[in-house]
């Protein structure tokens, strides 16, 4: 099988201060591959470096078969991504939102129109298309943004906490629909959570990753058969111990984290 | 191109919806003409000035649109703080293109608000010499409004949150429009506030505009067209590589 990311001896240091400390791993085209971690571990500054937005300090990344620092535009045109904090416009519906993404990723009226329609039906946000975003609930943000990272047919999908903050229903609703999706157009998911169960329904192979560095990864069977326990949840604390975290780096920025998770 | 469109139309329909904050907007001008306009009046006809409604409103005109323009540019920091800015920067579009659509964005909703306030003026008295002069009237307003979006881009991308916005104003935005000439003649001036109105390239903006209206003016039209071009050119240098640098 062909990979469509793979990284190697991946660094991204904040003065001395390594978040991610030299990394190396790789997904297959079509996988559902889970990026597991307790707070402040290094997923989301991985996920940033993988779509773009950070530069690396060192280390080499290869996105469905191009350098996210010197081909930009290839690898951006590849992929979806649904933050981990929200990132609409408020101020716009929800059809404008998804217009405003494909008219950005350089789709044409008749193309991008019905496939919106097509996304927001698939999302249940049809009947709210004219709706501001600002009167939405936190789930529904979530479904308008998972549609919207899926407009422009990316090759892979990147879910940075997808499910933060969502009831169980909404939450079972998300995870069958990106399971159909890899299913059936074989969209590569690489995910976060902290929702171990989400983890054992879809994920094909998980990674787990604690202080910028990448403790194990394997399938879920042989995750657990190395940690020799019976669940992914124990799995997950005998690798990372059990201290709660603070998460390190720009305190102000946390904070501004958590007052989105609460507007939402 | 489509980046910028698409930012430009974004810009237009959260101005045009916000319609208490676009009246809210005219408040300033029209306390400035009211109190300033009317209040100086006598004394200005008296010291051999003329009508001073007749200098004042391209000076209000012009404070309109570059507080309208730079606080549209300064928006990207909200953009910042409520995440939309990384559904913008991931996406595969040159960062100068969205750019240049905040910066037209913010250019043309801050024309329309000048515009407002030009009838304003036309209301208090404001009498232009003849309607001929308003395609070079609008050039200059034009000019005022890039520059003053760009500073705000090329400020906004340094900065991640608010905090930083009072000294912006207090020390920027403010003196930019009190030492342009908007309120009083650039003549006869003491020689470190000349120096001062001298660098600020919004002093031309205000001349340029007020030679559109009027006539008379105190540089040469040509001058005050290419130091605002030469201006904008080099914001616009600096706000692309502030850009080109920003890492969420």
């Amino acid at each position: 099988m062909e990979n469509i990311i793979e990284t190697k001896g991946v660094t991204k240091k904040y003065g001395d201060f390594a978040a991610v400390n030299d990394i190396s791993f790789s997904v297959q085209k079509g996988e559902v591959f889970a990026f597991l971690g307790p707070n402040g571990a290094g997923k989301t500054t991985t996920i940033k470096m993988l779509t773009t937005l950070v530069k690396p300090t060192s280390g080499s990344i290869i996105i469905n078969g191009c350098d996210p620092m010197r081909q930009q535009h290839q690898v951006r045109a590849s992929f979806g991504i649904v933050f981990q904090d929200p990132s609409l416009d408020n101020e716009l519906t929800a059809y404008e939102n998804m217009q405003f993404h494909a008219i950005l990723y350089g789709l044409q009226k008749p193309m991008y129109h019905e496939r919106i329609l097509d996304l927001l039906r698939l999302v249940e946000l049809y009947d709210r298309r004219d709706s501001f975003v600002k009167n939405f609930s936190g789930g529904m943000k979530r479904r308008l943004e998972i549609a919207r990272g899926l407009l422009h047919h990316p090759k892979i999908l990147f879910l940075d906490e997808p499910t933060i903050g969502l009831d169980p229903q909404t939450r079972n609703h998300i995870w069958s629909y990106i399971n159909n999706l890899n299913k059936k157009e074989h969209v590569t998911i690489f995910f976060t959570t902290h929702h171990m169960e989400e983890v054992e329904r879809i994920a094909q192979r998980i990674a787990i990753i604690d202080h910028g560095k990448i403790l194990i990864i394997g399938t879920i069977e042989e995750i657990l058969q190395k940690a020799g326990v019976n669940k992914l949840e124990d799995a997950f604390i005998t690798l990372t111990g059990s201290t709660m975290r603070e998460e390190q780096g720009n305190v102000g920025l946390n904070q501004m984290r958590i007052n989105n998770k609460l507007m939402r | 191109m489509n980046g910028i469109y698409i930012l430009w139309l974004r810009q237009l329909k959260r101005f045009i919806r916000k319609k208490a904050s676009i009246v809210g907007a005219l408040g300033q001008p029209i306390i400035f003409l009211l109190a300033i306009g009317f209040g100086l009046s006598p004394i200005y006809a008296k010291a051999g000035g003329g009508n001073y409604i007749q200098f004042l409103a391209p000076g209000i005109i012009v404070m309109s649109v570059l507080f309208t323009s730079i606080f549209t540019g300064l928006e990207i920091i909200w953009d910042k703080q409520f995440g939309f800015l990384k559904e913008t920067l991931v996406a595969p579009v040159p960062r100068m293109h969205i750019l240049l659509g905040k910066v037209l964005g913010g250019a043309t909703v801050a024309m329309i608000q000048g515009t407002l306030v030009f009838f304003i003026t036309l209301v208090a008295g404001f009498r232009p010499a003849s309607l001929a002069s308003l395609p070079l009237a609008f050039l200059f307003l034009f000019l005022v409004a890039i520059l003053s979006s760009a500073m705000g881009a090329a400020i906004a991308a340094r900065l991640d949150d608010m905090q930083g916005f009072p000294l912006i104003f207090n020390f920027l935005v403010q003196p930019l429009f009190f030492l342009s000439g908007a309120i009083f003649p650039l003549r006869d001036l003491p020689t470190a506030l000349s120096f001062l109105t001298k660098i600020n390239p919004f002093s031309y903006g205000v001349d340029g505009l007020r030679y559109a209206f009027s006539g008379a003016h105190v540089f040469s039209p040509m001058v005050s067209i290419s130091v605002l071009v030469g201006v904008t050119l080099i914001m616009l240098a600096i706000g692309a590589y502030q850009f080109s640098r920003i890492q969420l």
